[in-house]
Formats: structure tokens, C-alpha cells, sequence
């Protein structure tokens, strides 16, 4: 009984010092849309000797903890990395515990206490979805559908996606919608852009990839162009939230000088 | 509860009067921030000489092993800082630039030096252009004298020189340089420098969109069958036999690719190294190799 009271306490104490927080960082610039790249759980799992899938559970209640950093902060967008093209060619018992868990996740969104409908979150699932199996396709369809009215963040999440794939894709689409009558000249930058899936959110702020890799791995690389690129040692699954302040105060630094480049470049 | 509250916010107070000033500090420093770059400056500031010892042995080791380990085929470098290190020299940006492409001749040549076969470099961004005119026309004059004195070079060492971006804004002496510098080493195979003028990767992923269009447009191909190969062949590092750069060198600390190789860039190791680049040397060269050679590197699949 007083144990659970304590805890209770020190979890009132954690949101409130989380929210002075979140009020001295928001004196200055805060990014717009926050990118991850989920990496490192197969690693924890190994360092904590646990079974191979329970990695992939942990990351995932990494992510949920990020994900109401982030609606505490006020970012409006934040797009995951949670599945790549590349990643079919993993041994098929991983892939399809992968794809069994992206399912019973993608199926909790719909309830009705889940965190979509507390935080008011749009999900977008962004990739080759024919690529996925029929029931985790049609129940990722069902979420997107039924979240379409929500407003306050919007959440993209990456499965079967690969960067490559998506500029192929907007690529085609734009060859295709020429006419074949007009010529070469039509086809603009404005219209490879509009085709890429990934045109439902802006540009990312920055791009946080855990696990210390400095790589972009085929994610989202035509949008992040000028993203400012972050690459904490941790695993993803002990990410926390001294990670992302740090992320943020280092995108505050540089933020000036980039706005200047920008306006330069309107000019 | 109020003592609490109390705590809290001396806890915070003494917080914010640490980070303040060491934001100050790194940003003058150019230093990146970071935990590590803290403790390394503390480690630093208490025993000087071990580290230099630890760095000395280390390098030594390596220099041995790196000729028997794979070293990356493509190496693409992003040249950052030439302005900040002639302001820290008191200098103005055209000398900043001049050494900036002095640094950049002596490190191609270091490169090939060790058994890299292609290195990229991006000189002029076509962001670059809203730069200020003297600053702009000062770096058009670099490359053309660059590139004419060192001619006498590349065909000495067999080098082959790839001048990849937009051409329709370059002056007419530079544009007939580069065609004269481009024929005289085409045949050339095992080295190659590639050299980005007015280029962006986006632009790059457009010419070749249009280019993909065209083509359907005459039915030279199916937009069905467009892949990742045939878009491959299209951009303009169609040039090199290695397009995709391995590791790609940004120096001056800024985390960014800023446009650079977009598609290209899809499984490359990024490397951020905070010195400035007329302050590249052998050295931070070499370190940057050996980090390349602990990647691990897996393109999605597992270990």
C-alpha cells in the first residue's frame, strides 16, 4: 500500500520536474517533426540475456514513453522507422515474430484507451504496404481510417518502407502523369515532391538514430536534406528523455544559422 | 510539499547556471556537443600526456592492420569551416577558401595515397549561389586555378576527373576547363576524383526523374520497369563504377548532409569530425578510416 503510494508520488514529482522542463526548452526554437530510427533491439535483448522478441517489446514501450515526451513538448509530427524493405531478407522466424507483434500493436491502437485517442494522434502507416501480409495491411488501413479526424500530432509510422523505394515510386508516378504529348521541361521538382508519400508532413527537425550507428540506413533521405542528425550511444530501448533534451537543446544551437540560410535561399 | 518544490528548483537553478555556459563555450570552441566531448575535455585537462601516448600507440597498431582490413572504395567529403577557421585566424573568407583548396588537393592525394578508389568532394552547393558575389566569384576563380595547375597531376598519377552538378550557371572558362580536364583523363580507371559544382542531390534525383521521363515519353523503356538499378544508371554518379560513397566526411562538427548525395547516401557511414577542413589532415584521416573499419556494417540484416 505505501509502496504504491510512493511510487505514485515520485511519478508526480517525475511530471512535474518534466514539465519546467519542457517550459525552459520551449524559451527557444523546438522542432516541428521529430524522426527516429528504432535501433539497437536486438542488442538489449542479448545484453540483458533475455529471448530474441522480448527486444522488440521493450523497444516498443521505449517508443510509447517518447511518443508522450514528444506530445508533451508540443512536436507536431514525429515519424518511426519501424520496418524496413531490407529487413524481409532477416532470418522468416524473426520477420514473421516481427510482423505478429506490428499487428497486436497496430490492433491496441484501435482501443478505445489507447494512446491515439488520449493524445488525439493521426497515424499515417507510410511505405510499399503491399509488400505486408493481408491482416497486418488491412488492420494498419482500419487505424489510419479511424484515426483520420484526429489533429493534435500526427504519428507516421515507416513499415516495408525503404527511401529509395519512395523516391522510385514518386518517380514513376510522375513519368506516369505526364501526358505523353507534353514535354521533358513538365516534370518539376514540385511534382516528385507531391508524389512522395512521406509530402503528408514536413521536413523532420532531426533525425535521433540510437545505438551510436551514424548511418541513415535508407530512411527518409530526400527529406533530410538540411536535418540536423543526432546519434545517441544508447540502445533504443534505454532511451530516455536526457536524450532527447540534449537533441533539442543542439538543434537550438544551430537553428539560428539555418533559418538565415533558408530565408537566403528565398530570396 | 513546499520544501519539495524548494528542492526542486535549486536543483534546477544550479542545472540551468552549468549548461548555460557550457552551450557558450562549445559554440565558441566549435566543439559538438556532447556528454562524451565533456568528459573528454575533463579527461583531457587532467592528464595530457597519457592521452597523446594512448592516440601515438594507437595509430601505430593500426597503420599495419588497415592495409590488410577493407578500407571503403568510395570516400564522399563534404568540405565545411573554410570561413569560421579564417575567422578564428583573423583572415578573410578568400583566404580561408585558398587554404581550404590547398588542404583539398593535399588530401586527394593522400587518399589515393591509400588505396581509396574514388573520392568525392563537394565543392560548390546550389545553395551556395545566394553566398555574397565577391565570395562566390573569389571560389569560381579557385577552381579554375585549382583545376589548371593540377592537370600536369592528374595525368601524371592517372587520375580521373568526373565534374558532376548544374553546368548552365558556371562561366564559359571554367565550363571549357572542365570538358578539357574531363577528356584528357577519361581512360584513366583506378583513381577517380569526382568533384560536385553547382550540384544537389535533390536536383540530381530531378535530371534523372526528367531524363527516366523522356526516355518513356520516346519508349525507350516502360515506366513499370523503372528499378533502382535503371534510376542508378540515370544520376549523375553514373559516372564512377563505386556511385554509392562508403563513408562520407563531413568535417567543422555541423551533423548534416545538407544536400550532398541524397540517394547515394543510403547506407553510407556519416563521420563528423569537429575539426575545421584547411585543419584535415593525415592524421584526422587516418582516424576517420579507422572509425570506418569498426562500422558494422549490416544493411538491414542481422549480424
Amino acid at each position: 500500500m505505501g509502496g504504491g503510494g510512493v511510487s505514485q508520488l515520485l511519478e508526480q514529482i517525475h511530471m512535474l520536474s518534466r514539465r519546467c522542463l519542457f517550459r525552459v526548452l520551449s524559451m527557444g526554437p523546438l522542432p516541428i517533426h521529430l524522426a527516429f530510427i528504432m535501433d539497437g533491439n536486438r542488442r538489449f535483448a542479448k545484453k540483458r540475456g533475455l529471448e530474441d522478441g522480448s527486444g522488440h517489446k521493450a523497444g516498443f514501450s521505449a517508443l510509447m514513453t517518447m511518443l508522450q515526451y514528444c506530445y508533451e513538448l508540443g512536436v507536431k509530427y514525429v515519424t518511426i522507422y519501424a520496418f524496413s524493405i531490407d529487413n524481409f531478407r532477416r532470418k522468416p522466424e524473426e520477420v514473421q515474430s516481427l510482423m505478429d507483434l506490428m499487428l497486436v500493436k497496430i490492433k491496441s491502437l484501435l482501443d478505445k484507451e489507447s494512446i491515439v485517442h488520449q493524445y488525439g494522434i493521426r497515424v499515417y502507416f507510410i511505405g510499399n504496404l503491399g509488400l505486408l501480409n493481408k491482416q497486418v495491411r488491412a488492420a494498419a488501413e482500419e487505424v489510419m481510417k479511424a484515426t483520420a479526424e484526429n489533429s493534435r500530432v500526427v504519428l507516421l509510422v515507416c513499415v516495408a518502407y525503404n527511401s529509395t523505394d519512395e523516391i522510385l515510386q514518386a518517380v514513376k508516378r510522375s513519368c506516369a502523369d505526364k501526358d505523353v504529348e507534353r514535354e521533358r521541361e513538365r516534370v518539376r521538382l514540385v511534382d516528385i515532391e507531391e508524389n512522395m508519400q512521406m509530402s503528408v508532413a514536413p521536413e523532420p527537425d532531426i533525425l535521433i538514430r540510437s545505438s551510436g550507428e551514424t548511418r541513415l540506413s535508407n530512411f527518409l533521405l530526400w527529406q533530410t536534406g538540411h536535418c540536423q542528425l543526432f546519434s545517441p550511444d544508447a540502445l533504443w530501448p534505454e532511451i530516455g528523455l536526457r536524450h532527447l533534451v540534449w537533441a533539442i537543446l543542439n538543434f537550438q544551437r544551430s537553428h539560428s544559422y539555418l533559418e538565415k540560410k533558408k530565408k537566403k535561399k528565398q530570396l | 510539499m513546499e520544501q519539495m518544490v524548494y528542492i526542486v528548483s535549486v536543483v534546477f537553478t544550479c542545472l540551468a547556471l552549468l549548461v548555460i555556459p557550457i552551450l557558450f563555450i562549445t559554440r565558441r570552441l566549435s566543439v559538438h556537443l556532447s556528454f562524451k566531448n565533456i568528459l573528454r575535455f575533463i579527461k583531457l585537462a587532467a592528464s595530457q600526456l597519457d592521452d597523446e601516448e594512448e592516440n601515438n600507440e594507437k595509430r601505430g597498431t593500426m597503420g599495419e592492420e588497415e592495409k590488410r582490413r577493407r578500407l571503403p572504395k568510395h570516400v564522399a567529403i563534404i568540405l565545411d569551416g573554410n570561413r569560421r577557421w579564417a575567422e578564428k585566424r583573423g583572415l578573410g573568407t578568400s583566404e580561408g577558401h585558398q587554404a581550404g583548396a590547398r588542404r583539398l588537393i593535399e588530401n586527394a592525394k593522400d587518399c589515393f595515397a591509400m588505396g581509396i578508389n574514388t573520392v568525392s568532394l563537394f565543392a560548390f552547393s546550389t545553395e551556395n549561389w545566394a553566398r555574397p558575389e565577391d565570395e562566390v566569384k573569389g571560389l569560381m576563380a579557385l577552381f579554375e586555378k585549382h583545376l589548371r595547375s593540377e592537370m600536369s597531376f592528374f595525368r601524371s598519377d592517372k587520375i580521373k576527373i568526373s565534374v558532376i552538378g548544374n553546368r548552365t550557371k558556371i562561366s564559359q572558362s571554367l565550363l571549357d576547363l572542365i570538358t578539357e580536364a574531363e577528356e584528357a583523363t577519361k581512360s584513366y580507371e583506378e583513381k577517380h576524383l569526382i568533384i560536385a559544382i553547382d550540384y544537389s542531390g535533390r536536383f540530381d534525383i530531378l535530371q534523372a526523374c526528367k531524363s527516366l521521363a523522356e526516355k518513356a515519353k520516346n519508349g525507350l523503356i516502360q515506366v513499370e520497369d523503372i528499378d533502382e538499378d535503371v534510376m542508378e544508371k540515370e544520376l549523375m554518379t553514373n559516372c564512377s563504377e563505386f556511385p554509392n560513397p562508403d563513408l562520407l566526411i563531413r568535417t567543422s562538427g555541423e551533423q548534416r548532409i545538407s544536400n550532398f548525395f541524397l540517394w547515394q547516401s543510403a547506407y553510407t557511414e556519416l563521420y563528423f569530425p569537429n575539426v575545421l577542413w584547411p585543419d584535415f589532415g593525415e592524421a584526422e584521416y587516418l582516424e576517420a578510416l579507422t572509425w570506418y573499419q569498426q562500422r558494422q556494417r549490416r544493411f538491414g540484416l542481422r549480424v
